[in-house]
């Protein structure tokens, strides 16, 4: 009952003790969820520093960089890494420096707004479909089945080729369809919620429903959603970089990461093994960060793997 | 249990029937008309310069209005010739361009694929099984570290770009570059598994990155429960408390994450078979929606939808059978 309490309105102060312990409790969630990332997460606080310097990194890519991204100096073409080029240059001499600042830019773009519609996608038809239940859930999930039935690259793929190529494609294919995948795990955390007293007693005293959704259900299911947005975004990032490797996704002379690997990449990656190195080296190191912030995330909100019983565990082995 | 598993099947008519609509609509969608594609081939090659855009819709069967393809492609309503030959009668149809049934020139490249399925999957668990037991049954110590990280590095690591890495280096260090013209496995069987073995394994480090991280966070829930106590307090060795009894019970889900990658076996892996140059199911799914070609992409997406919800069922009927704490209903 007392996990329950929390989600009455803090005016109802004047009940008993449950109400001030659990608000009290509410009050330091994010500070206990900071410390304990920095406290017991090492790799989880270094994947944040990485996630926070590349987003920095983006949004400030034109004071940053040292070059445009479209400027083109024929005369440093193929150019090795050296003190005015620190990355070299690419076949057309562009700073391949400047050009991964920028794609930073875009990755970032991708992953945050791809996130995001994968987000706000995955609620509404997870959290409409597990709180409705019934006729509606069943067709809803037949949808995501089907969906759900090729393997996304390939999905990613057609549906590109009937929308066409650009920014704006890509982050809303990569969101929806992701968020149509996403929706299942919603769906049974939504599924979960809906038991609960609290819910029933909203019902029962006429509560609109989107207020229900809104909430009574989404701020409970805040841990998933967040988890999964992490770990989207990483996602969001590589699968980008596969469409425009593929050249279906972002297309030149925009630079992201996957472009830049893309065919002049290939040609003259045996002159310039440097075109070929940085972008993945920038994409790689961007994926990690995400993930291993992501799983800190994960582990830190993850009941399940809570408690001392872990450690339990560990030592009883270490004694034999 | 029959009964469910009949079930189960009949379950599988309503989404096939769904896909298969998603499937021929979004392929008609296309932009870029198979049609004008054709003729600009045909007046460069200067073949059937007589072809007018009519004979030739007509010739592909494209003139008739998109439900009637739609019921001829499925087999509910019969073909020009006044025959039923549709999905329901196993024919996918021809390929546009290659004048060949689109059935055929998917078996022919499937063994590639799954080949390189199969080395990816071996790989995966090799690489996921001693990590993902270790980093369970020694948490949060630093060899737990490590291997979550190398995981995590797993599946962060961009596959195409270290394929094209693997292009880059080698000639330039060593002088040796992977096979780029593909070996039948006919003709000589170590160069094939020479060319197959680099792909499959980069292919199966992503997979085995998934499989760790799922194998490890299952562990972990089992090491916690009260069987595992009373195997330590019998006085069982640390392996057969570990091999025995947590891993036995941690590994269904893990199945069902194998039974998952089946999907990707037989879809091919578009970037490796690219890069690798491999005529795989991949390749050909990449050509074909370059070119267009409704009926092969029809065909090929049917065929993964098909595999996947089969392998779906039979994975939860493994499920099933393998774990009796899971009731059929």
């Amino acid at each position: 009952m007392n996990k329950n309490t929390q989600n009455i309105s803090p005016s109802a102060t004047t009940e008993g003790f449950p109400i001030e312990r659990a608000e009290e409790k509410r009050h330091s969630t994010f500070v206990d969820l900071a410390t304990r990332l920095v406290k017991e997460k090492p790799l989880g606080l270094v994947g944040g520093i990485i996630v926070l310097g590349l987003f920095l990194i983006g949004i400030f890519a034109n004071f940053i960089a040292p070059y445009g991204y479209n400027d083109m100096v024929l005369s440093d073409r193929l150019s090795p890494p050296s003190a005015t080029h620190l990355l070299g240059t690419d076949n057309m001499g562009r700073d391949m420096l400047s050009r991964i600042i920028y794609g930073a830019r875009i990755s970032m773009i991708v992953g945050l707004a791809g996130a995001a519609i994968s987000a706000v996608v995955g609620f509404l038809v997870g959290g409409v479909s597990g709180y409705f239940g019934g006729k509606f859930d069943m067709i809803f999930q037949r949808f995501v089945d089907a969906i759900m039935c090729f393997p996304s690259l390939i999905l990613y793929l057609a549906i590109m080729a009937i929308i066409g190529q650009g920014l704006v494609p890509v982050i809303l294919v990569l969101g929806i369809t992701t968020g149509f995948m996403a929706s299942r795990t919603i769906r049974s955390a939504v599924l979960g919620i809906k038991q609960n007293m609290y819910i029933q007693a909203a019902e029962a005293t006429g509560t609109k429903t989107l207020n229900i959704l809104l909430r009574h259900i989404l701020p409970n299911i805040m841990p998933v959603i967040i988890v999964g947005f992490t770990l989207t975004v990483g996602s969001m990032i590589l699968s980008e970089a596969m469409l425009s490797f593929l050249g279906y996704g972002i297309p030149p002379p925009m630079p992201t990461w996957g472009n830049m690997l893309q065919g002049s990449a290939r040609r003259f990656m045996l002159q310039a093994p440097w075109m070929a190195l940085w972008p993945g080296v920038a994409l790689a190191l961007a994926v990690y960060g995400i993930n291993m912030f992501g799983d800190a995330l994960r582990d830190l909100w993850d009941p399940r793997l809570r408690g001392g019983l872990g450690r339990y565990g560990k030592v009883k082995i270490k004694k034999r | 249990m029959a009964a469910y598993a009949i079930r189960r099947l009949l379950l599988i008519i309503p989404t096939f029937l769904l896909i298969s609509l998603l499937v021929f609509l979004s392929a008609r969608f296309i932009p870029g008309d198979v049609i004008d594609m054709m003729l600009a081939q045909m007046n460069t090659s200067g073949t059937a310069a007589d072809m007018t855009r009519t004979n030739l819709e007509k010739a592909l069967g494209l003139d008739a209005p998109v439900y009637v393809q739609y019921f001829r492609w499925l087999g509910v309503a019969p073909q020009k010739n006044g025959e039923y030959q549709g999905v329901f009668e196993g024919n996918f149809g021809k390929s546009l361009w290659k004048n060949e049934d689109v059935s055929k020139l998917i078996v022919e490249r499937l063994p590639i694929s799954i080949e390189l399925g199969i080395l990816a999957i071996i790989t995966a668990i090799l690489v996921a099984f001693p990590i993902g037991i270790y980093s369970a049954i020694r948490q949060d110590t630093s060899g737990d570290y490590i291997g979550r990280s190398l995981a995590i590095l797993f599946i962060s690591v961009p596959s195409f770009w270290i394929a094209t890495l693997i292009f880059v280096y080698p000639p330039i260090w060593w002088g040796w570059s992977p096979p780029i013209q593909y070996i039948s496995i006919a003709k000589n069987f170590g160069g094939n598994l020479l060319q197959f073995i680099i792909p499959g394994f980069i292919t199966g480090m992503v997979m085995g990155g998934t499989l760790m991280r799922m194998l490890r966070t299952m562990m972990l829930e089992t090491l916690r429960q009260d069987y595992i106590r009373t195997a330590w307090a019998k006085g069982l060795k640390e392996r057969a408390v570990i091999f025995r009894h947590a891993l036995k019970n941690a590994l269904l889900p893990v199945v069902t994450i194998i039974g998952g990658m089946i999907s990707m076996v037989i879809a091919g892996e578009i970037i490796m078979e690219q890069i690798f140059a491999l005529p795989g199911v991949g390749i050909l799914t990449f050509q074909a929606l370059g070119q267009r070609d409704y009926p092969l992409i029809q065909g090929i997406t049917m065929l993964l939808a098909l595999v996947v919800l089969l392998s779906n069922v039979v994975v939860d009927l493994v499920y099933a059978w393998i774990d009796p704490r899971v009731q059929y209903r």
